[in-house]
This record gives C-alpha cells, sequence and structure tokens, in this order.
C-alpha cells in the first residue's frame, strides 16, 4: 500500500493540457499569448518535422542516410518545448531531438551529415548554442546542469535545456543532474519525452513511480507533467520553465506525455514484437498535428493550401540538402586525427603521416 | 626559494593559476571550506570566494558533467575527485564525454579541464582510494596523464595542466604529499606536459619509471651504485603521452633498461614503454627490457601492502638480472 505522503506527492502531479483532442481550449487561463503569426508557425514546423521524418525513414532504406531515429508522433513535445527558447539558449539534445536543434541553427545538411556519421555534421554553427547529439544515454543531463552553472555566472539572461527519453530518467547522471541543478540554482530545463518505451522496455517496469515528474520533489526543484502531444501545453509550460530559470528561480524537470509511432531507430528495431496495435491506435487518435490543425481551422487560421506549401517547401528542403550532405568531401582518417587534441602528440604525429600516405594512394 | 611539500606546491600552484586568470573554478567534494580531505585546497575558498572554489554534492559523475558544462561556457575547471578509486563512477564524463568533445564537435568545442586525484599505495587506505588505475586514463584518446614525483614538478606540470585546453588528468600520489620537502620557486613557471625528466644520469641501465616508484628507482640507483654500476632514472612525469625521445635516448646511451610502475603488470604503462624501445631501438639493446610491477591482483587490503608494492630491492634484482644477462 502507498503511504499517505507518497499519494499526496502523486496526486499533485496532474497532465497540463490546454488543447483536447478535439482541438478545443479546456484551459482558458493557461493559454500562451501567441499571435496567429506564432501559432502558425508551430503547426509549419510540426507538419514540415513530420514529412522530413518519412523522408528520412525513406532515405534511411535506400542506404542514403545514416543513423536515424524516428520522431513522428512526438513533433509537439520537440518542437512545442523548442518554441520557448530564444536564440542564445543551450540545447543538449539526445539522438532523437534533431528537429529542435535544426530549428536552432544547424542546417538540414548538417543534420544528414551527423546521421551519416560524418565530422561536419558535430561542426555546430557559429553562434549556435546546440551540443551534438548525445549517443550515451543520460550523459548530457549533467553537462546541462554545468552548461546551466556557468550560463548563470556570466549573467547571461539565457538558460540551458536538455532532452532525454522515460528510459534516460532511470540513469544515475539524470538523478545527478537533477540535484546539481538544483543545489546551484542553476537555469536548467531538463525535459524527459516520455514515449512509453525505452526502445521495448515499457515505462512501468522503469519505475515505481507514477509520474517522472514528480521525481522532481526529491530533487527540490519544480516539476510538471504536460500533455505532450498538445503544443499549446508543452510550449507554454517551457516558457515559464525558462522564465523560472532567467529569474534566478532555478531548474524545471518537464515530462511531456507523447509516443513514437515509427520503431526506435532504422536499425532493425520492430514495435510490433512489444507494442500492440490497439495501443498505436491509441496514441495515433491523440496525434498533435491533427489536434492542432483543428484548433487553428476553427480560428480560420489554416487551409489546404498552406498545408501543401509547407510539405512541398520540406520535400524541397529535404532534396536539397541530401544533394549538399552527397557533396560533402569524402571523411578522411586524418581529419580525425587532427580533431583528437589541440596539438598532436607523437604517436598521433606518425599515425597522421601514415595515413596521409595511406590516403594519397 | 621556498621550501615545499608537494601538497603546498599543488596548493601554490592553484592559487598562481585563479589569481593570473579568472575563469579558473575549482570544485568538488569538501574542496570548499574544509580545504578538501589532504587540504590541497586549503585557503582557496577564502581567498578565491564561493563562486569560483565550491563543494559540490557527493556524485562523481555529477562533477565530471558539471565540468563539461562550465568547460563549454568559458569557463576553466579544476575538478577533484577525492580518491582516484572512485574514478569509475566517473568515467562516462571523463573517457566518453570531454576526451572526445574537441573530436565529436570536429574542433568547435573542447573540454579544459583538469581532473585533479590522489592515488597510490603505502598510506594504508580502504579499499578503492590507493589503486593505480593511470592504465585505463593513459588507454583513452584524447586526455593526458601526468603523474608528479617532487614538489617542484607538481607545481610547474599542473600551471600546464590547468592551462591546456585538452583534458588532463593530474594524478598525485598520496605517499609523496608529505614525505619530503622540495625547492619550489614562488613565482609561476609551466613545466611543458610530455616531457620527462632525468632525475639520476648514468651509462649503465636506464630505469624507467614516475610517481613513487621515481624514488624508489633512486634508491636502488644508489645501491647498484656500490656495486659499481650507474643507473640513469628517467621520471617520465606525462604517461600519455609519452617523451618518447628521452626514452630512446636513454636507451641509445645506457644500451639497458627495466621499466618500473607501481600499477598491476598486465596493459600497463610499462607494457607500452617496453614495446615502443622495442619498435624504435631494438638494436641497441644488449639485453630484454624487464619490468618491476606489482602483481596483476587489484590494490590489496592495507596490511597487505607493503609485500604487494615494488621496492627498491625488487628493482636492484631486476636491474641485475639485465645487466648479467
Amino acid at each position: 500500500m502507498k503511504s499517505k505522503t507518497l499519494e499526496q506527492v502523486e496526486n499533485q502531479f496532474e497532465t497540463f493540457q490546454i488543447l483536447n483532442e478535439e482541438g478545443e481550449i479546456v484551459n482558458e487561463a493557461a493559454m500562451p499569448n501567441l499571435n496567429d503569426e506564432q501559432l502558425q508557425e508551430l503547426m509549419k514546423r510540426m507538419i514540415y518535422t513530420r514529412i522530413w521524418d518519412q523522408r528520412a525513414i525513406s532515405l534511411n532504406r535506400q542506404g542514403r542516410l545514416g543513423f536515424y531515429a524516428p520522431v513522428a508522433g512526438q513533433e509537439a513535445s520537440m518542437l512545442g518545448t523548442h518554441f520557448a527558447l530564444e536564440k542564445e539558449d543551450w540545447i543538449l539534445p539526445g539522438y532523437r531531438d534533431i528537429p529542435q536543434i535544426v530549428f536552432h541553427g544547424v542546417s538540414l545538411e548538417q543534420a544528414f551529415l551527423w546521421s551519416r556519421g560524418h565530422f561536419q555534421g558535430g561542426q555546430m554553427p557559429e553562434g549556435v548554442n546546440v551540443l551534438m547529439p548525445q549517443i550515451i544515454i543520460g550523459a548530457q543531463i549533467i553537462q546541462n546542469a554545468g552548461v546551466a552553472l556557468g550560463l548563470k555566472r556570466k549573467n547571461t539572461n539565457t538558460v540551458a535545456i536538455t532532452y532525454t527519453g522515460d528510459g534516460g530518467a532511470s540513469q544515475g547522471d539524470f538523478y545527478e543532474g537533477l540535484n546539481f541543478a538544483g543545489a546551484y540554482n542553476a537555469p536548467a530545463i531538463f525535459v524527459v519525452q516520455n514515449n512509453r518505451f525505452a526502445i521495448s522496455t515499457p515505462v512501468e517496469k522503469q519505475s515505481a513511480a507514477k509520474t517522472i515528474a514528480q521525481k522532481a520533489v526529491a530533487a527540490g526543484i519544480h516539476g510538471v507533467q504536460v500533455d505532450g502531444m498538445d503544443v499549446l501545453a508543452v510550449y507554454a509550460a517551457t516558457q515559464e520553465a525558462r522564465e523560472r530559470g532567467v529569474r534566478g528561480d532555478g531548474p524545471t524537470l518537464i515530462e511531456t506525455l507523447t509516443y513514437r509511432y515509427g520503431p526506435h531507430t532504422m536499425a532493425g528495431d520492430d514495435p510490433t514484437r512489444y507494442r500492440t496495435g490497439e495501443l498505436d491506435d491509441e496514441w495515433e487518435k491523440k496525434d498533435p498535428l491533427v489536434r492542432f490543425r483543428k484548433f487553428l481551422e476553427k480560428k480560420n487560421l489554416w487551409t489546404e493550401d498552406q498545408e501543401n506549401e509547407v510539405v512541398e517547401q520540406a520535400k524541397e528542403d529535404i532534396k536539397a540538402a541530401i544533394k549538399k550532405a552527397d557533396a560533402a568531401p569524402k571523411q578522411k582518417v586524418t581529419d580525425l586525427i587532427g580533431f583528437m587534441n589541440e596539438e598532436l602528440p607523437y604517436n598521433l604525429k606518425e599515425q597522421m603521416d601514415k595515413f596521409k600516405a595511406k590516403e594519397s594512394k | 626559494m621556498a621550501q615545499m611539500t608537494m601538497i603546498q606546491a599543488i596548493t601554490d600552484a592553484m592559487r598562481v593559476e585563479m589569481k593570473r586568470d579568472d575563469s579558473v573554478l575549482l570544485f568538488g567534494e569538501d574542496v570548499g571550506k574544509n580545504g578538501g580531505v589532504f587540504r590541497a585546497t586549503e585557503g582557496l575558498q577564502a581567498e578565491f570566494g564561493e563562486e569560483r572554489v565550491f563543494d559540490t554534492p557527493l556524485a562523481e559523475s555529477g562533477i565530471g558533467g558539471l565540468a563539461i558544462g562550465l568547460g563549454l561556457t568559458g569557463f576553466r575547471p579544476i575538478m577533484e575527485i577525492q580518491f582516484f578509486g572512485f574514478v569509475f563512477e566517473v568515467f562516462d564524463s571523463v573517457a566518453a564525454q570531454m576526451a572526445r568533445m574537441r573530436y565529436r564537435s570536429g574542433g568547435k568545442y573542447h573540454s579544459p579541464v583538469t581532473i585533479r586525484s590522489p592515488f597510490g599505495g603505502g598510506v594504508k587506505t580502504p579499499e578503492l582510494h590507493a589503486d593505480s588505475l593511470e592504465g585505463l586514463m593513459a588507454q583513452t584518446p584524447g586526455v593526458k596523464v601526468v603523474i608528479p614525483a617532487t614538489p617542484y614538478d607538481a607545481k610547474g606540470l599542473l600551471i600546464s595542466a590547468i592551462r591546456d585546453n585538452d583534458p588532463v588528468v593530474f594524478l598525485e600520489h598520496m605517499k609523496l604529499y608529505r614525505s619530503f620537502r622540495g625547492e619550489v620557486p614562488e613565482e609561476e613557471y609551466a613545466i611543458e606536459l610530455g616531457k620527462a625528466d632525468v632525475k639520476r644520469e648514468g651509462k649503465d641501465i636506464s630505469i624507467i619509471t614516475y610517481g613513487a616508484m621515481v624514488h624508489s628507482s633512486l634508491k636502488a640507483a644508489e645501491e647498484l651504485a656500490k656495486e659499481g654500476i650507474e643507473a640513469e632514472v628517467i621520471d617520465l612525469r606525462t604517461i600519455s603521452p609519452l617523451d618518447i625521445e628521452a626514452i630512446i635516448a636513454s636507451v641509445e646511451k645506457t644500451n639497458r633498461a627495466i621499466v618500473v610502475q607501481e600499477a598491476q603488470k598486465q596493459a600497463g604503462i610499462a607494457a607500452n614503454v617496453v614495446a615502443e624501445i622495442n619498435d624504435r631501438a631494438i638494436l641497441s639493446l644488449e639485453a630484454p627490457v624487464l619490468r618491476v610491477t606489482a602483481p596483476d591482483t587489484v590494490f590489496p587490503f592495507a596490511s597487505a601492502e607493503d609485500v604487494w608494492l615494488p621496492g627498491y630491492k625488487e628493482i636492484v634484482e631486476t636491474a641485475m638480472k639485465v645487466i648479467n644477462f
């Protein structure tokens, strides 16, 4: 039986929602202050990302893209959080969080190069405060506490945001990140995109906790659970978290309840082994694009023409980006040797010469 | 010139660099008000304030992540791992994250982090305090590994480590912290990383070593001198990267060598030095290069450490084997 204290804590973490599945406002008071253009921009970004995801899956199957973790279903969670950020804010992404970094200033072409394991994919453009997508689950979470503390010490009025999944919330680094950021009252935002499955392991097997958001309580920081299929709720929660950080009131943990329609990655995962079709159907009914489109249509802010325009734009951009990525110079081992240290030690100097000879053949 | 213990020289190096460069931050478990469990950071919080010298929550992985994040935002972190046996908790941050930052970002980002940590046997610690784990670090591309043997070297090497734009693991042998004093200039001076030092010149055999074993090797060299054998003692000071020129120059002069390390034998620094000598100077050798090391167990429980640790007698015996080959 659960203790009274635990029940009281858990019951406080109700899912924050603004738009229901029909695109109706259910929480007028929480409506964020976004103008029509901004609302349309959110829609555009979600559609753009959905098309890009479809194209990326197809390119991956053709062998034209490298590592890819599908994002369909998570658009509101990804792009709603991102829309609340300012240009100077830092993003420490996981490997699925490519849409956020692209809308933060990393080019599609670069995202494709990263996917192919080309070093140019990691060379973030000047002034774009984004780290390379993290492969180790949770490693970026503690780094986020460090970046946030650095931003605070420099009085920048910016925040650092990091993303992980429900599985990532089981890592020790997750607790350390929350705890460090709390102890230093750092302007950090920790987003857990709870898409219910860490590869195949269901969230129920990750933890006895009813919500991931409540884990904030133990760290002494603010936590909120959001309907991750509702882009307005995700945006509003993140905006509040950002303001809290900049104001000097510390970090926030945001749990977004979401779902990935596709496989974990394109490297052989088969979701039918661990998910039922009924569950897929249940979540597709909550689709973030469908819901937001209904909302915009009611406000006369969205037409089929607008939709088609975004779809065409996405297709064109992707085509152009792949072309550019194809034209990137072939990666050489000598390039990589040069990036290992600021100055080459004797062994790498020798190995550099060896590979120069090998690669000039 | 002042007479300092190694730990005083280490404190002095950090003070000098914190004064010189505002971006240098110092943090770890108990490093603030308490001045560290060995007092290596004594007085630094009082001098530089809690914004620059601060305690962390008790979590090594978190300390590593904090250092990476602060490094990315323009600071130059010195992080302390209270004992190097705790490095396993922070191995991801060091080996998989900061060591790869430059590589992963194609040169855009780097991690100018100094990881200071006490290690080494002979002071009767509990388990996982004294182990020589430098080999794990030396096998990690992207980090430098420095182990000073004297107060003078400790100050100059630590200053260089702090100024380095890549991660440097700076290991401080606990037995050397207060066992003797040496002359240390009060002003700043940097000793280049990756450069060995000839601690004793000789013509008959090279003893290549680092850390506390430098002192055991010097004692062995004195014993050998009584037999008319002049041993050259090379203190590597930096074990990654090695000072290959100094090693080869010495071996080409003496034609005989042994390599001495406090760590276990398998896959260690000594094995790497032997392999480099074979690659580069085998025709200069009059005898095989032998190693003096600890046995291939984990660091023993305290009451057995005196037997487990290599001593000067074993160094003399091994040197004689090579001389008499």
